[in-house]
């Protein structure tokens, strides 16, 4: 007998019949709908259902063939088991209908009337097409199907970038190509990002962060445009119907329900291309919404377990959208860490992006806790071991842990702090020399023991203005989201740089451009991770709406033609971003101290104004330079150059006295945003010598950044 | 569902000429003649596939179980694949060790 041959088991035999169709006890583990020898594995969890019935649909059909009952034989504990035999998963769906009491003052909304998806379904139809009609007559609208999981994967292996290395760019999966100046062969989808990994790779980015790619309803959304009187979408998908099934309609493959393959391919390609996948999860909230919302899965199974229920059984609103999901509810706990340990085993996800993740740490009554059991559980799973965990340490109630957030030495943080920081002071803003200083050194005020890494940069994300915007508009314009501009954040920082929205004015575009380098500069030296937004290396604009949620048009689609009508910036970004690989002294895990610890004669980082070695710290002061001391790159493991950085954010030039090097080494020009083309960064290893050694002229609103290294000889 | 497989090998060269649908209740007998022509030591395998009108999840893993059973230095390709058939292998990704080549 060899390998191939396997024994035929002895349980996988029909005992009985339900419904119609051959049965038998079913296996708990896993949860879900799996192929088992000769049928089909179901099982659910409830742990106050009195009655539980698998439906089965032909698929596309309008009515259940057959609902099974479990019997109290195929039950263990709170979980109902049953293998079902000679089922076609192809063309089979299938849903549960659990009976129980409806009695919302003790947490139970039982409705035997729903059939209610599976949490554990790997593959959802019903929304295949992005934004087709639905039939919205149909009983079960979001239904799970079978998963064909296995897949090629040649020999893919993680990345394992160091944090610390990272340089994140944050997009919407349809949004990148959806624009028809992609020019992509099937906009949109997984499959049209994959034809733009060149352009990622070519930027220099190692890391894509996307937006929810967990199966949401796009039509969620009963807003119009009020300018067009169409229909308005929920976009950007925070709102999951289904943790274990990526999106049917982001995949070119959808309507053949291959869109786990489509997915697993981009993330074999992105890995190929040296550029590891990040997923932005949300496990805050479901798409059930209160009690007025639909019921999709969760409030029919195990209402009281999965929801955050005050003691009347009203649904706690942390998230801000109707619900909570009762994340340190073991059972619960155990559905995330399943949910997680999935992505990252089946679909090589290397890391996660928790939105609204304080509520994470809330206990089942909602008081925050400092050792939930769930973050506890994750930061030491053996699956999750290397995987990247990334907060969004806030709710939509008031707890803000940006830096307090418990993270057992795993977890990084949006640093909220920094982009507030970075934006207000290169709008001009004075007195914040101080804080600048510290959150370009990784923001040890906040991750002190924890590195530098903790602390994710960013000065633009998916909230908020696009970069272009942010140095465009005053004042946030969300008309078209419907809601009369009321949505959206009111504390941008943001300046126009003398007109509100597109200007003619040669003056105000040059500014404009100039103080997106200077932010981008900030952010691809500073100490920490550095995120960027999708668009920004070129420009992209959202016309001033800075809460994009529900615009799926060219208000919040990559506009391609931009690569080349900004090629300049693109070129700028692309350069940084390579400078940022090439000097690991910008990449030290370990904040630096300020102090000499290698015996080179300088600290590991120094601070300067005007004068050398004498920062200007005071209330009205908009000048700031820092040093990075070369020897000390990668706690001194490593010898890089050395390298200086000044922003002026002040409307007057200022004369710069440089730091002086040792005995044979120079400082030369690396970049300065108030050159234009031809005058562009680099080249990178050959930057040109400074004409005088020992000053700089800082050009208002204006950032420089120098190399210091052994002159050329001869 | 309709399915129709006609295995010919000639001088190392094996051709099957596939009619119908490629789903998870027609891919074995795929798989038969697959299995067939690598017993039979063919250097190349050509998939015509001219009348196949369609392409399930299991057909996809069938181009994939082909490529495994034939082995890495056997050329494979797929022939004559309508437009819709040849789009959705290389979006589903599974175009990566197998020759697309229209009639």
């Amino acid at each position: 007998m060899t390998t191939q041959d396997v024994r035929e088991r002895v349980d996988a035999f029909p005992t009985r019949r339900i419904g119609g169709h051959r049965v038998r006890a079913g296996r708990p583990f896993p949860y879900g709908a799996h192929p088992v020898p000769g049928g089909i594995n179901f099982s659910v969890y409830s742990d106050r259902a009195t009655a539980m019935r698998l439906v089965l649909f032909e698929r596309g059909a309008r009515h259940p063939m057959a609902e099974l009952e479990f019997p109290p034989e195929f039950r263990i504990g709170s979980v109902y088991a049953m293998t079902v035999f000679d089922l076609d998963a192809e063309n089979l769906e299938y849903g549960f209908r659990a009976d129980g009491p409806f009695d919302p003052g003790a947490g139970d909304r039982f409705d035997a009337g729903k059939v209610l998806s599976d949490p554990y379904a790997r593959l959802i139809s019903g929304r295949d097409v992005w934004g087709r009609e639905p039939d919205w007559d149909d009983v079960y609208p979001y239904r799970a199907k079978v998963l064909d999981d296995d897949f090629d994967w040649g020999d893919d292996t993680p990345l394992g970038i160091p944090t610390e290395d990272l340089v994140i760019y944050e997009t919407h999966v349809r949004g990148f190509t959806r624009h028809p100046s992609s020019g992509v062969s099937a906009p949109g989808t997984y499959a049209g990002l994959r034809e733009k990994i060149p352009h990622l790779k070519d930027l220099g980015v190692n890391c894509v962060e996307l937006l929810p790619v967990f199966e949401f309803d796009e039509l969620d959304n009963p807003r119009t445009d009020p300018a067009t009187g169409g229909r308005l979408h929920n976009y950007w998908g925070y709102n999951t119907v289904s943790f274990f099934a990526p999106k049917a309609g982001y995949a070119a493959t959808g309507r053949f329900g291959m869109q786990a393959d489509e997915f697993k391919t981009l993330v074999r390609d992105l890995h190929r291309a040296g550029i590891e996948v990040m997923l932005d999860v949300v496990f805050n909230h479901t798409a059930e919404g209160n009690e007025q919302g639909p019921t999709i899965s969760f409030r029919g199974l195990d209402n009281a377990t999965y929801y955050m229920l005050t003691p009347q059984g009203e649904y706690y609103n942390f998230s801000g959208t109707g619900n909570t999901v009762n994340c340190n509810h073991p059972v619960v706990r155990d559905f995330v860490l399943s949910c997680l340990r999935y992505w990252v085993s089946e679909y090589h996800i290397d890391g996660f992006r928790f939105d609204l993740a304080a509520i994470l740490d809330r206990a089942p009554d909602g008081t925050p806790l400092p050792n939930p059991p769930l973050l506890e559980q994750l930061a030491h799973d053996p699956i999750l071991r290397h995987t990247k965990l990334i907060a969004e340490a806030w709710d939509a109630a008031g707890l803000y842990q940006v830096g307090a957030f418990p993270n057992y030495g795993r977890w990084s943080e949006w640093n909220g702090k920094y982009r507030d920081t970075v934006r207000r002071f290169v709008k001009g803003e004075p007195g914040l020399v101080g804080e600048l200083a510290t959150r370009m050194a990784g923001s040890p005020d906040l991750y002190r023991g924890r590195t530098a890494s903790a602390s994710v940069n960013f000065v633009t994300a998916h909230d908020g203005f696009t970069l272009h915007d942010l140095v465009s508009y005053n004042d946030k314009h969300n008309e078209a989201n419907g809601e009369d501009n009321r949505d959206g954040a009111n504390d941008n920082h943001s300046w126009n740089c003398g007109e509100e929205g597109p200007s003619g004015s040669a003056h105000v575009r040059d500014l404009r451009t100039r103080q997106m380098k200077n932010m981008l500069g900030i952010l691809l030296t500073s100490q920490g991770v550095p995120m960027l937004l999708a668009g920004d290396e070129v420009g992209r604009t959202q016309l001033g709406n800075n809460n994009g949620y529900c615009q799926d048009n060219a208000l919040s689609w990559f506009d391609w033609g931009l690569v080349e009508a900004n090629a300049e910036l693109l070129a700028f970004t692309r350069a940084l971003i390579a400078f940022r690989h090439a000097h690991p002294v910008l990449r030290s895990a370990d904040h630096p101290t300020g102090s000499d610890r290698v015996g080179s004669g300088y600290p590991d980082i120094g601070w300067h104004g005007v004068r050398a070695w004498d920062p200007d710290w005071s209330a009205h002061s908009r000048v700031l330079a820092w040093m990075r001391c070369g020897r000390h790159a990668k706690g001194g493991t490593v010898r890089d150059d050395h390298v200086y950085v000044a922003v002026n954010a002040h409307w007057e030039s200022h004369d710069l006295e440089l730091p002086g090097l040792p005995e044979g080494q120079a400082w030369h020009l690396f970049a300065d945003t108030g050159l234009g083309a031809p005058h562009g960064p680099g080249p990178l290893g050959a930057e040109p010598e400074l004409h005088h050694p020992g000053r700089y002229h800082l050009g208002p609103h204006t950032l420089v950044i120098l190399v210091g290294r052994d002159r050329r000889t001869g | 569902m309709s399915f129709d497989g006609i295995l010919s090998v000639s001088e190392g060269i094996a051709t099957i000429e596939i009619k119908g649908e490629l789903d998870a209740s027609t891919a074995p007998r795929f798989h038969d003649l697959i299995d067939q022509a690598a017993e039979q030591g063919a250097v190349r395998l050509e998939i015509d596939a001219r009348h196949l009108d369609f392409l399930a999840s299991a057909g996809l893993r069938s181009l994939v179980f082909a490529r495994q059973k034939m082995g890495d230095e056997v050329r494979i390709a797929v022939i004559g694949a309508t437009e819709p058939v040849s789009r959705t292998i290389r979006l589903a990704g599974f175009d990566h060790s197998i020759e697309l080549i229209d009639a």
